[in-house]
């Protein structure tokens, strides 16, 4: 076979890409294991058997070649996002369902790798928290249970779980709030929360933050996604907390609790769901960030961040026909 | 003065593979037995050719005049016998044949007479053509001539010398500049003054600091203001536009070139060749070129122009496992077809390749919008757009998207995660657009001469229809003016004047049928005629009349019937 230049490669693949995503994630994975619970690893693991199974079957369904496909980890990172996003205690097959969906409707059926216009996590979350919203709103107190009870749970042990689990500090304050007069203020002297969000989890939003860091050195990713989501997230919930302490809780608040941290450098982040052109990644962010705060603030849901996603690929193809860059000698700069 | 630079979007850095031919002296290659000079030196002009098979030349005689605008003169590399003029594969990707003089040396390396001239002592128009004459082109690759770059001598602030030598492995510039300081800015101070230039800025990526040195001392004692600038070492530093944007800030549109905004561009090798056309007279007969790659013996080498490549090659000495020769660098450079096509005056760079230096692709990958093209993509373009719309054949889009702006430079096929080869799309999606704007030119060109045909066509039915009329009006006339005219009844009606008419018509037709004799019984000799007459002697006694027929009618209607051409 003839080929064309350049003839020479960066030393660099598909499958290298996916790989640091997965190690950015360690950190937080980490953090996650020691401050709320060892059970993630539990469904860490059945996410990811599940995605390479289901990612197998398809391939194979779709006379595709198999091994190569899931080489490149695609799937995998897929179902740790699926497995980080959801409750630590959440029984095996919602994790399951939640990868099939993710792989087999959101991802194959759009075509596989590269041409899914959704994210597969988040509408993954989305149909799971729709379909079964308070087994994925029980949440454990972080830390509050052995290995051996989350692994009982998990794998569907006694569901008899209300008196050892809650909800979230998100859950909470907004449940809290609807609920009668109290404040921000008094809610946040409940033991589900720690000195900025929801306890143990401030310290899982600094594991992220060593992972995105790392994608950000390694440029994996770009800087506009993850500035652009926290600061319009910080600027909206500062606005509010400004008109009314009381009601609205502090920006630090947003930025420490439920997965701020993960959908700023993992999630909005991803490549192919998300705007490409610099412009058009700092308007998505922006716009997701925008959205989960209302939506965490005045709807129906604890977390925002996945609808948010979901809304904002809609409008990927407008963003990024909108923000085209200029072109070399188009800028309309320093002309003669 | 340059007192900061500018950087371009995008750009990568691949590993340099300098040193490997870098550090040895250009050396002179031998005369190969036989040179090819090809009479076409760039895409645009092909050269006259002004020599026969059998005569003798000398080295330096013009063997091809210039012809068209954009045309130089081509010269005999070295004193020999030409032996054929004749269609050769060229030094292209396509491995086209080109007309070429092939010229087989004498080994005496006998010069013509060589005129230097003083160029602050000569007609601007004359040092110009003296240029031209004397085969001057880019040696940079593009081999555009350097006359028609220098203008009318106005509106150029900067004379821009590129010696970045952007590309892995290639270091002729290099060579040429440690070696050969002061010719190159003897010949840069030359296009400096034609061009009407104020300074000179040489661009040299910093990673070539010999040769940075080499210039800096050769400037020194020069009374032009010329600067020797280091630039970042970054792919394509060494592009035109990219280093005229490092250098000054200004970003040349597509299509538009730098003297439209005050900056003009030449090769280091180009300065050199113009300083050995004016000083001494000789024309573009050799240039220094790298081979490099998979060899033993890397380095660099004056050879002469119309070098076959597989001549040269022994002298690197190639190592077993090499399987294919790259011409220029691998970024933008090309395998070549053939080892028998000629060094010309743009080649700068052999590369022995093996799959060990250059190992072929991995398999392509669907595309994961990950950017990284985008953000190596030195023309700010969005590459995996345009791949997007190129593999679905949305051509019009990939324009919008600026298709054209693309220049193959190939950072974005570098950086590509998922191997996608996206410059090979760019390059089809290109040659597909140009096919259908041909096609659409065929084709409106082809209405034209259809539609004027059928005016012709109307034109001539109504020019026959107003001849036939004044015809016929004129023999009415003459019919009534003969008031004994065989036929014409006393009212002279309508109908019998037509009678009259077509008898006439009859009448004449006989008289044309029988003044036309069938051509091959015309001049028969006796023999032949009393044959004849024999045969039909006999014919009429066995009583065929059936063969005695009329010759069969000319054939009718069948050229105006035919389907329009598209």
């Amino acid at each position: 076979m003839t080929t064309f230049s350049p003839y020479i490669r960066k030393p660099t693949s598909v499958r290298q890409v996916m790989l640091t995503v997965l190690i950015a994630l360690v950190p937080g994975i980490a953090v996650y294991a020691w401050q709320i619970g060892a059970g993630i690893l539990v469904n860490l693991a059945i996410a990811s058997l599940t995605a390479i199974a289901a990612e197998a079957v398809v391939l194979k369904l779709r006379g595709r070649p198999v091994l190569p496909a899931i080489g490149d980890l695609s799937a995998v990172l897929t179902a740790w996002l699926i497995a980080l996003c959801f409750p630590t205690i959440a029984p095996w097959w919602i994790t399951m369902i939640a990868v099939l969906i993710a792989i087999i409707v959101v991802k194959h059926l759009y075509g596989g790798l590269g041409q899914n216009p959704f994210n597969p996590a988040m509408v993954a979350y989305c149909s799971m928290i729709v379909a079964f919203p308070s087994l994925m709103s029980q949440w454990p107190p972080a830390g509050g249970l052995d290995f051996q009870t989350q692994l009982d749970l998990i794998l569907g042990g006694a569901r008899n779980i209300d008196a050892i689990t809650g909800a979230t500090a998100l859950d909470a304050l907004r449940t809290g709030l609807r609920s009668g007069e109290t404040t921000v203020g008094s809610i946040l002297q409940q033991s589900a929360f720690g000195a900025l969000g929801g306890r143990g989890w401030e310290w899982l939003g600094l594991g992220y933050l060593v992972g995105g860091i790392l994608l950000l050195s390694r440029r994996v990713i770009t800087w506009h996604m993850p500035v652009a989501f926290l600061v319009t997230l910080a600027t909206i919930a500062t606005l509010f907390w400004l008109v009314n302490p009381a009601k609205f809780a502090s920006p630090l608040f947003h930025l420490a609790s439920g997965g701020a941290m993960l959908a700023a450098f993992f999630i909005v982040t991803d490549p192919v769901t998300g705007a490409t052109t610099p412009r058009g990644k700092l308007i998505f962010a922006a716009g997701v960030a925008l959205l989960a705060y209302l939506i965490r603030t005045f709807g129906a849901f604890p977390e925002g961040i996945a609808f948010a996603v979901l809304l904002m690929n809609l409008c990927v193809p407008i963003i990024d026909m909108k923000s085209q860059p200029a072109v070399f000698g188009h800028k309309g700069g320093r002309q003669p | 003065m340059i007192s900061r630079l500018f950087k371009f979007h995008g750009g990568i850095k691949p590993d340099s593979h300098k040193s490997e031919s870098a550090d040895f002296p250009i050396r002179p290659a031998p005369i190969p037995p036989q040179l090819v000079v090809p009479l076409r030196q760039n895409a645009r002009a092909i050269a006259h050719c002004i020599v026969e098979p059998g005569e003798r030349v000398l080295k330096g005689q013009r063997i091809g005049k210039a012809q068209g605008a954009l045309g130089t003169a081509v010269h005999a590399p070295t004193s020999g016998t030409v032996v054929e003029i004749t269609n050769r594969p060229m030094a292209h990707p396509s491995g086209l044949d080109t007309r070429c003089v092939v010229i087989e040396p004498d080994g005496e390396d006998r010069w013509i007479e060589r005129h230097p001239i003083d160029p602050l002592d000569t007609d601007r128009a004359v040092t110009l053509a003296h240029l031209r004459d004397a085969g001057v082109v880019g040696m940079g690759g593009a081999a555009f001539p350097s006359h028609i770059k220098l203008g009318d001598g106005t509106g150029i602030e900067t004379l821009i010398l590129n010696g970045a030598e952007c590309e892995p492995w290639i270091t002729c510039d290099d060579r040429l500049m440690r070696e050969r300081a002061a010719a190159i800015l003897d010949g840069a101070v030359i296009l400096c003054d034609l061009i009407g230039a104020r300074r000179i800025v040489v661009g040299i990526e910093d990673n070539k600091p010999e040769a940075i040195a080499a210039m800096r001392a050769a400037a020194e004692p020069l009374e032009h203001a010329i600067q020797i600038v280091p630039v970042p070492t970054l792919y394509p530093a060494g592009g035109e536009k990219q280093l005229i944007k490092v250098l000054t800030g200004i970003e040349i549109a597509h299509g538009r070139l730098g003297s439209a905004y005050g900056v003009q561009c030449f090769n280091v090798g180009t300065g050199h060749a113009v300083h050995r056309a004016i000083r001494a007279g000789e024309p573009v007969v050799s240039r220094v070129v790298t081979l490099t790659g998979n060899v033993s013996n890397p380095g660099n080498f004056e050879a002469l122009i119309g070098t076959p490549i597989e001549t040269l090659l022994p002298l690197a000495g190639p190592k077993a496992d090499t399987n294919r020769y790259l011409l220029g660098g691998p970024m933008m450079g090309f395998a070549l077809p053939d080892l028998s096509v000629p060094l010309v005056k743009g080649t700068n760079c052999v590369i022995a390749a093996s799959d060990a230096l250059f190992p072929p692709p991995p398999p392509e990958l669907p595309c994961i919008r990950c950017t990284s093209c985008a953000r190596a993509c030195p023309a700010d373009l969005q590459p995996f757009e345009l791949y997007w719309f190129s593999r679905s054949h949305n051509f019009g889009k990939a324009q919008e998207y600026h298709l054209f702006d693309c220049i193959e430079c190939g950072c974005c096929t570098f950086v590509c995660p998922s191997h996608i080869p996206l410059v090979d799309y760019f390059r089809f999606a290109k040659s597909e657009i140009w096919a259908r704007e041909r096609d659409i030119q065929a084709a409106s060109e082809a209405r034209n001469r259809f539609e004027f045909r059928n005016f012709r066509q109307e034109r001539e039915k109504a020019e026959k229809a107003a001849r036939l009329a004044a015809k016929a009006a004129e023999t009415k006339a003459k019919i009534a003016k003969e008031p004994d005219a065989p036929s014409a009844d006393p009212e002279n009606s309508p109908a019998d004047a037509k009678k009259a008419l077509i008898a006439a018509a009859l009448e004449r037709a006989k008289q044309q049928k029988a003044a036309i004799e069938p051509k091959n019984t015309a001049n028969l000799s006796p023999e032949t005629q009393a044959e004849i007459d024999e045969i039909e002697a006999r014919r009429q006694e066995q009583r065929l009349p059936e063969l005695e027929s009329t010759p069969p009618g000319p054939d009718e209607g069948a050229s105006e019937k035919q389907e329009p051409v598209r």
